[in-house]
């Protein structure tokens, strides 16, 4: 008797919680978007440029949006993933059915995204990474989206690059094998380099585990190889490491990067090393123009800084998230036909002129754009140097 | 032959790292027969003390109040730095013996350990609330001292490495002395011996036990400054990751031998690097720790531990 007590007791809290739970959002006046950024952990500085771009959205649009005729109260809720790939996933599940968020922009790096896009795709909750460029993080999954290129693309465009920049036909790679952003990128670009050189014409191909910090066992294999340059697609952190430690083992000759180095964190820490080197990425700050130029003018006087990609990015993806829900024309209040509205609404977006070019999404979700290769001045800012588009 | 020198180099740098951190633990162990999880945190406590020193001092050079040719500026900040960044860190990790272990004294070793890691991760999300997940590193002046490589039998050697190696086995070799050679280092042997009965004898436990978080912590801070010179950034959880690979070290060098775990540090500086050096990368830790793992299995205490005294406590 005591038993079956118990267990009408725990059925009845059940069904009241759920009642209460199911009541709260009915009434929907406001719209609430959430952002999945790393604010602790690893990379953040991205974290903050993420946080930075979404509120200056928030900002810009007086906090309410107007959908249908109708004004809405917009509310961020932002949850940090410290940059790992399991409280990423947490955090995508707190935000889409414990804030009932609309949409959720973010997580940015590839590590995070991959696995939350799966949670959001799987609770049918649209999703646009700004930062994430491997190819996973869409691939089969209706719900996600992207605002920047792909691994795919990037791999190519750098070894290109390199091809017709310096005439080299040996190139080393070091890379972190336990995150899924580097990997990927290494890969596609050693596919992209052979194509364009021969098999073997990867001399070196090197990598590490996340947090490692000491390279130069790997860096002297590279050296040893006869490597004429190194492609490292690895974060900011790791990038002023690993230069330092190229040039101290006697390294001298060019060390090329990925969309990850451009952070605004990357010149603190690697300071005159990584002056002359060359990265690919989605926008170059120094020499922008017209809507971009007045977005880095605002963010730097806002925050003291110039906005790196990631904070481009986020601001693109915030604007994207904007059209699709007034492009979806009302909010019910029932969140499962306004988040499928949204995500139909975002998949019919085309020619979005972002801050970081002009976008129109492919049937997976990620847009068709041009990636720019930067050239880290001698006064450290990322200069443009040439584009490569599709 | 250089790629070979070159990569003796690597390790040895890497080595002299793990072996600064591994002493603390050893020492630790040694005497209260206790896992001390938060010393890898008192080693990133050590490394942001030096980083806030050196800035200090740095700052008072350029503000004029200790004016000297910068040559000379630079190795008396670096110098200073150590000293005062070793001399506060003990006292970090006198605080987490009085603090944390102490009231547990007699508790199950369980418990201990498991207020290790409480200590730890307190250490290291108090650092990220109070000064931020920015990462640091140490002044670019300061960093680049001896950075320039110089060529040696084909090997490009920086004279900040062969600093780096020389002062942590100087450091070894001090510790080593005192544990030998002084009363109070023979009151620690004698606790590591018999941790029951010695007590009894009239050695004033607490004040070994303090002794010993101090000396050990104080070497952390060495290397926290080693590890800011070499590998330039410092952020909350770099204590995590060194320390657990040093904990090893610590363990593959064997109980409370100062030089054992010092060698055993070297040692496994160079089985990571060498596994990198010849067999494909991605296998490094898989291998590297296969081969500690073995070492293990052959001489389950260490290389120079003694065997265990007769009341073990975990």
């Amino acid at each position: 008797m005591r038993r079956s007590d118990l267990f009408r007791f725990i059925a009845l809290l059940l069904i009241g919680a759920f009642l209460v739970g199911a009541c709260g959002p009915a009434t929907a006046k406001t719209i609430k978007i959430g952002v999945n950024a790393p604010l602790t952990g690893d990379i953040p500085k991205v974290g903050e440029g993420t946080k930075y771009a979404a509120e200056m959205w928030l900002e810009d649009i007086g906090g309410e949006l107007e959908v249908g005729g109708k004004k809405y109260k917009v509310e961020l809720v932002i949850e940090d993933n410290e940059s790992k790939a399991e409280s990423a996933v947490a955090a995508a599940t707190k935000l889409i059915t414990q804030d009932e968020v609309l949409i959720m922009i973010g997580p940015q790096a590839s590590k995070q995204a991959v696995p939350a896009g799966g949670k959001a795709n799987e609770l049918e909750t649209p999703m646009i990474s700004p930062w994430s460029t491997n190819p996973n993080t869409t691939l089969n999954r209706p719900w996600v989206f992207r605002a920047c290129f792909l691994d795919p693309f990037q791999g190519p465009v750098v070894a290109n690059f390199v091809t017709e920049e310096f005439g080299f036909t040996k190139a080393g790679v070091l890379y972190d094998i336990g995150s899924d952003y580097p990997k990927g990128l290494a890969e596609f670009f050693k596919q992209a380099w052979e194509k364009l050189h021969g098999a073997g014409s990867v001399v070196a191909y090197e990598s590490f585990s996340t947090g490692d910090v000491d390279f130069s066992a790997q860096l002297t294999k590279i050296k040893d190889s006869g490597a004429e340059f190194l492609f490292t697609p690895q974060y900011y952190n790791e990038v002023a490491l690993i230069v330092k430690q190229a040039h101290q083992l006697g390294w001298d000759k060019p060390i090329v990067g990925s969309d990850s180095w451009g952070s605004a964190e990357l010149m603190n820490l690697c300071g005159d090393d990584c002056k002359g080197l060359f990265f690919s990425t989605h926008y170059a700050a120094a020499g922008a123009t017209g809507a971009t130029k007045e977005f880095i003018d605002r963010y730097k006087a806002k925050y003291g800084y110039v906005p790196d990609d990631v904070g481009a990015l986020t601001w693109d993806a915030m604007r994207i998230a904007q059209k699709a829900i007034q492009n979806c024309g009302k909010i019910t209040g029932d969140i499962k036909a306004d988040r499928k509205c949204v995500r139909d609404a975002l998949a019919k977006i085309k020619d979005f002129d972002g801050i970081t070019g002009k976008m129109t999404f492919t049937e997976e979700g990620d847009p068709i754009k041009c990636a720019v290769i930067v050239k880290i001045s001698d006064s450290g800012e990322f200069e443009f140097y040439k584009q490569a588009c599709p | 032959m250089s790629f070979f020198l070159q990569q003796v180099v690597n390790a040895l740098q890497l080595g002299s790292v793990y072996a600064l951190i591994a002493v603390g633990y050893s020492m630790v162990y040694g005497v209260l027969m206790l896992f001390n999880f938060a010393h890898g945190d008192v080693f990133m406590v050590g490394a942001y003390l030096s980083f806030f020193i050196s800035t200090g001092l740095l700052a008072l050079g350029t503000m004029g109040v200790i004016a000297l040719p910068s040559g000379v500026m630079l190795g008396l900040v670096l110098v200073l730095t150590l000293l005062i960044a070793m001399f506060l860190n003990s006292f970090v990790g006198m605080a987490v013996e009085r603090i944390g272990y102490r009231p547990l004294r007699e508790a199950p070793r369980a418990s201990a350990a498991i207020t290790g890691l409480m200590i730890g991760i307190i250490l290291e999300t108090g650092n990220l609330i109070l000064l931020g997940a920015q990462r640091r590193k140490f002044s670019d002046d300061l960093i680049s001292i001896g950075a320039q490589p110089f060529q040696l039998a084909g090997a490009s050697i920086t004279p900040k490495t062969i600093g780096i190696v020389l002062v942590s086995i100087l450091l070894m070799l001090i510790l080593h002395l005192f544990v030998r050679r002084s009363r109070w280092g023979m009151a620690m042997r004698a606790m590591a011996y018999d941790y029951v009965v010695v007590p009894l004898m009239g050695v004033p436990i607490n004040t070994i036990a303090l002794l010993t978080f101090g000396l050990g912590s104080a070497l952390a801070a060495a290397g926290g400054i080693s590890y800011g010179l070499a590998y330039i950034v410092l952020d909350p959880y770099m204590g995590v990751r060194f320390g657990w690979k040093s904990f090893v070290a610590a363990i593959l060098g064997g109980r409370g031998s100062v030089l054992g775990v010092g060698l055993a540090g070297f040692l496994l500086g160079f089985i990571e690097i060498f596994v990198a050096a010849f067999l494909p990368s991605t296998l490094r830790d898989l291998i590297a720790f296969s081969i500690v793992l073995l070492i293990l299995t052959f001489r389950p205490h260490g290389f120079f531990g003694e065997p265990y005294s007769a009341q073990l406590r975990l």
